[in-house]
């Protein structure tokens, strides 16, 4: 094995690390803390929510000092317990993970915020709060980690801290939702986990570095698109792509909506993430052979995310269809692998994060002013809320892909890409995505805003009147960023560009893990 | 020996595999967990089986004199046990929890969260 090469000798560091350097690690390390402080104070309820919100507050600066530094300097590299990589664990941040870890903070951020209001005393004493912070320290650890093994580890950590969110209430559509998303994403992991003992057995190295570098010299050798078809099935089950998707319609519509707003934001991201990372930075033959592939589950995933959401009456069932046709426009720049596509996937990722949280959030502020989840039963939102069904329509667009929104501009470079690379068919399927959403979306707009009122007086007793402020202010503090991406997207495309560009060629990110040259 | 391993993870696999395409719960959760195995079994393997050495290198040495077991796929299957049998707790009482909460161990049974008799949304106002 590598650790008896005579070159392995003097395999530890000397002189202490660099002060700036903890940045790599600091979002996990002040996730996981938060989380243990979350669960010694359990007992002061009412305040649980101010803790998670601070301590959220101080992830999201570490992780936007992070990508500063990222942008500035190039891919920041941590070794844990002073081994030379590949021997020691490395943390390895470059653009692409530290902008996620940015985005997902964020809309973590907002998301306790408007918990406040969402999550009941039962919630609390359940630990909504301990298990949102460690679902986010295996986001975070899961965007930042450079080593395929402890990436599983960050999967598993992030999953079963979702178990937990998911359950929370404990009625009877929560758990049957949770027995599917369970099992399935259980699945999942184990396919991943497979993927990496076969990865394992043939480079003898779990760094991610390490195996981009060993890839070619291995091509001839070793059963690398076995491994990588293995990736693409395992990540494509966490993205929900189209044939293995079926858990994630069944379970995102039953929990709390701030979780299912944090699900429907931030987790199908981390397959994306995964795919772009094992497909376009590890293996980038396996993926060019298997892109045909690839461009029809895009294609499928896509049509059949929205014409499931087209079906729906409970509207946050239909924003579960709108995430899964939202991951198969996204794996439209995995299938096509051009810079403009891969960065259009990015960007789009990044634009997803924050309309699928926007759009569950708002599900919830209209079940507070029309009073139901059906579009059958809500009318009448835009006469007591002027303000909401403007926001509304932001979001809508920004969902739909329309200008002023976010999601007009990744869609034009994906759109543009896979024009260039002669794929009609996939470039079709976009369009038609954004004109069949937009029927979607232009539904629940006509039928729950613009529509009188369907039920006269109090309709139901069980939801509780909030302040107006407590149901804008997180809808506001979404939309902005949403807005402002629609609307001055240079400064996102150009870190998208560099992201894709950090991917697409690994020198600087193999040079940040290696600084001394090398194996 | 790794080709006996192999064939044992294989027969691992195909009783996992065969368990999960059942209808019932709780066939499918031990298949998860015997698929789980065959995973481990497949990191172990992987990293080749050696001599019963164990991987330490004497004091006055900078390097293993010999062949000695892989300690590193022992790390990760240990790591693996770890996460896969706390799941394998959760799901189980997961599990138990929506037979008493559904009255079904079926996955055809199993429809509160996607009625059936679902209705359309509406055509027009």
């Amino acid at each position: 094995m590598a650790a008896t090469d005579p070159g392995a000798l003097g395999a530890v560091l000397s002189g202490p690390v660099a002060s700036g350097d903890w940045l790599v690690i600091a979002p996990v390390v002040i996730a996981i803390a938060a989380g243990a402080l979350l669960l010694m104070l359990r007992h002061h309820l009412r305040w649980q929510a101010a803790y998670a919100s601070g301590c959220l507050l101080l992830m999201l600066a570490a992780n936007a000092a992070l990508l500063v530094r990222v942008l500035s300097d190039g891919p920041l590299v941590m070794t844990m317990g002073r081994w030379l990589p590949p021997f020691g664990i490395s943390f390895a941040a470059d653009a692409l993970g530290a902008s996620f870890a940015v985005v997902a903070t964020f809309v973590a951020l907002i998301c306790a915020l408007s918990s406040a209001r969402d999550i009941d005393t039962t919630g609390r004493r359940y630990g909504f709060y301990p298990f949102l912070m460690l679902m986010m320290a295996g986001v975070n650890g899961a965007f930042l980690t450079g080593d395929i093994f402890n990436l599983y580890v960050w999967f598993e950590v992030f999953l079963i801290a979702s178990f937990g969110l998911l359950i929370l209430g404990s009625e009877p559509a929560q758990i049957d939702g949770a027995t599917k998303y369970g099992i399935l994403n259980l699945l999942a992991t184990a396919l991943f986990l497979i993927a990496t003992a076969y990865l394992y057995g043939a480079f003898g190295t779990l760094n991610m570095a390490d195996i981009a570098v060993k890839a070619a010299g291995l091509r001839g050798s070793a059963p690398l698109m076995t491994i990588a078809t293995l990736y693409l099935l395992a990540f494509g089950m966490k993205a929900a792509a189209f044939p293995v998707n079926f858990w994630l319609p069944a379970a995102y519509h039953t929990p709390r909506l701030v979780t299912a707003a944090l699900f429907g934001g931030l987790l199908t991201k981390i397959g994306v993430y995964a795919l772009l990372r094992s497909l376009v930075m590890i293996f980038p033959v396996e993926r060019a052979a298997l892109s045909e592939v690839i461009e029809w589950v895009a294609i499928l995933t896509m049509i059949c995310g929205v014409m499931g959401a087209l079906a729906q009456t409970d509207v946050r069932r239909m924003f579960g269809f709108l995430v899964i046709s939202g991951v198969g426009i996204m794996l439209a720049g995995l299938a096509l692998g051009s810079p403009l596509g891969v960065s259009g996937t990015i960007l789009y990722a990044v634009h997803s994060m924050l309309v699928m949280s926007a759009l569950y959030l708002l599900a919830g502020a209209m079940r507070e002013m029309g009073g139901s989840f059906l579009l059958t039963e809500l009318g009448g939102i835009y006469r007591k809320s002027t303000f909401l069904t403007a926001v509304a329509l932001l979001i809508f667009l920004a969902a739909a892909g329309l200008p002023p929104g976010s999601g007009l501009w990744p869609k034009v470079m994906l759109a543009k890409a896979a024009i260039d690379g002669g794929g009609w068919l996939l470039a079709g399927a976009i369009l038609a995505t954004g004109f069949m959403t937009s029927i979607a979306l232009g539904r629940v707009f006509v039928l729950a805003f613009w529509r009188d009122a369907q039920k006269a007086g109090p309709v139901d007793s069980t939801i509780k009147s909030v302040p107006r402020l407590a149901i804008y202010a997180p809808l506001v503090s979404l939309t902005i960023p949403i807005v402002v991406l629609g609307i001055i997207p240079e400064q996102f495309i150009r870190i998208a560009e560099l992201a894709s560009a950090g991917l697409i060629d690994v020198t600087a990110y193999v040079r940040a893990v290696f600084p001394a040259g090398g194996s | 020996m790794e080709a006996v391993f192999s064939l044992l993870v294989a027969l691992f696999f195909g009783v996992g595999i065969y368990l999960i395409l059942s209808r019932h719960v709780i066939r499918i959760v031990l298949g998860i967990a015997i698929f789980g195995n065959a995973v481990n079994l497949l990191i172990f393997t992987s990293g080749r089986i050696m001599r019963e050495t164990a991987p330490i290198i004497p004091g006055n040495l900078d390097l293993l004199p010999g062949p000695a077991a892989n300690p590193l796929p022992q790390a990760l299957i240990l790591t693996a046990i770890v996460i896969s049998f706390s799941f394998f707790a959760f799901i189980l009482v997961l599990a138990y929890r929506a037979y008493q909460e559904i009255g079904v161990d079926d996955t055809i049974g199993m429809r509160i969260s996607e009625p059936r008799d679902d209705a359309l949304p509406p055509m027009g106002y």
